[in-house]
């Protein structure tokens, strides 16, 4: 790659952050070179984000449903799935599975619902209740 | 509060190593380090997987710069693991106070100056803590430009998460540096170790057969499955671009340590080789650039060219690794 050919493409995933990337200046030798973005990289950084944003919103309406306990809502707006969740925890992922159903989230001891409020980092109150809607869940 | 000089650097590991031993004494630049650790590699294993995708790898497993450059160069890192949490914070600030900077394994999710699109659940950055003031830590991360902050809770939290890569609280510094290491000896090693890996390894998903292991992977996907074929070549290019590898999946990093190495050597064959290098990557650069078009929609979704194009890069790559052996470097 070539200095000229580093791209410049203002990515929003960035935040104004720029990154180093390595590139040839016309003498051939390696120096490093701020980048803002490529944009190459924001479709699939926007896929991946956009992948547990649908997940997210998916839980929620089972959730409403009554289909499904808060956790999977939470799990997905965390950004972890079933496996993540388990090695987080310390459970097996039958246990996670389990606790998704909300007859069986209902009934979790303190202690149990306390590794989870760990791995969220959020409150009991909030572990067994969804977030209002709009709010995009940052934590 | 303790001076330390906050350098950008592409990856996170090879950064925060050469960061802690240029205040050591020792200058070493980001891909010297890369390259003498023999970091580069290529791996792909469906049988591991992140977030429900295959794991596939640019660069050897975390760890590996740090006990890699030890190796070569003889330089000794201390480790230091805990089994509870306040502990690590209790050692974490003795070493703080005595003005002393170190090296800390974390968790990216909890890192509160990391953009919200860049925070996944990769319990394996690096970073350098140099200082404390109040609340906050002082943070010199080597994938920003600027030096950061984080607040004694998530800084907490991102050090002692649970899962794959755990960090437990890992604080690592280089022991003293008492003699200048040889690094114009250590080099031709380096080299050799990395062709050898991505050419001679007996295992179908690593170095350049897994290239082209997972071309033919690519040809074989389904059509059906085009949600998910689309996440996995999301996924391969994220791996390769997003993931501070200074771009093309290290190659243009290596490709530097290849002409460094050239200058220092005085050797013509090696700055060929950092050509070639250079080269294989700018393909790399090409097939994300392929991949972007085609999920964006902009362009068809056509296996088959993405399979075709990793396998140009897998040639090149070959062609490089057979160079650097026939180099004879001693």
């Amino acid at each position: 790659m070539k200095l000229d050919d580093v791209p410049q493409d203002q990515s929003r995933s960035l935040e104004g952050q720029r990154k180093r990337l390595y590139a040839r200046n016309a003498d051939g030798d390696y120096t490093t070179v701020l980048s803002s973005g490529w944009e190459a990289e924001d479709v699939v950084l926007d896929q991946a984000v956009e992948e547990y944003n649908r997940f997210s919103r998916e839980a929620r309406q089972r959730v409403q449903q009554g289909l499904s306990s808060a956790l999977e809502f939470h799990m997905y707006a965390h950004r972890m799935d079933v496996t993540v969740l388990a090695q987080t925890t310390g459970f097996f992922r039958w246990q996670v599975r389990r606790h998704l159903k909300p007859a069986v989230f209902k009934r979790l001891t303190p202690r149990k619902l306390q590794r989870y409020e760990d791995a969220f980092q959020i409150t009991t109150g909030q572990l067994r209740t969804l977030p209002p809607e709009d709010k995009p869940q940052n934590d | 509060m303790t001076d330390f000089n906050h350098q950008q650097t592409a990856h996170c590991e090879s950064g925060a190593v050469a960061a802690l031993l240029r205040h050591n004494g020792l200058d070493l630049s980001e891909p010297m380090v890369f390259g003498l650790s023999s970091a580069l590699t290529y791996a792909y294993i469906p049988l591991v997987k992140m977030g429900g995708m295959p794991l596939l790898a640019y660069r050897m497993p975390p760890g590996r710069i740090i006990r890699g450059l030890s190796k070569r160069l003889g330089i000794r890192f201390h480790f230091e693991r805990f089994r509870s949490p306040k502990d690590g914070s209790v050692a974490l600030d003795k070493y703080l106070e005595q003005g002393f900077p170190v090296g800390l394994q974390a968790s990216v999710y909890w890192l509160p100056y990391f953009p919200e699109n860049m925070r996944f659940h990769f319990n394996a950055h690096n970073l350098v803590a140099y200082g404390k003031d109040g609340d906050d830590y002082l943070i010199s991360d080597p994938t920003f430009e600027q030096p950061v902050r984080a607040d004694v809770a998530s800084l907490q939290q991102a050090r002692f998460v649970k899962g794959m890569l755990a960090p437990k609280g890992l604080i690592y510094y280089p022991e003293t540096i008492t003699q200048t290491p040889n690094v114009t000896a250590a080099i031709p090693k380096a080299i050799r170790s990395t062709a050898n890996m991505m050419l001679r390894t007996p295992l179908p998903f690593i170095g350049v057969r897994g290239i082209r292991h997972v071309a033919r992977h690519m040809e074989k996907l389904s059509p059906a499955n085009e949600h998910y074929n689309k996440l996995l070549i999301g996924h391969m290019v994220r791996m390769q671009e997003e993931i501070g590898t200074g771009g093309a999946g290290f190659r243009f990093l290596f490709a530097s340590f290849l002409q460094e190495s050239a200058h220092l050597l005085s050797h013509e064959g090696l700055a060929q080789a950092a050509d070639q290098f250079t080269d294989a990557g700018d393909e790399w650069r090409r097939f994300a650039l392929y991949a972007a078009k085609m999920l964006k929609g902009r362009s068809a979704l056509d296996y088959g060219k993405l399979a075709t194009q990793l396998r140009n890069v897998a040639d090149m790559e070959q062609q490089g690794y057979r160079q650097l052996l026939e180099l004879k470097l001693r």
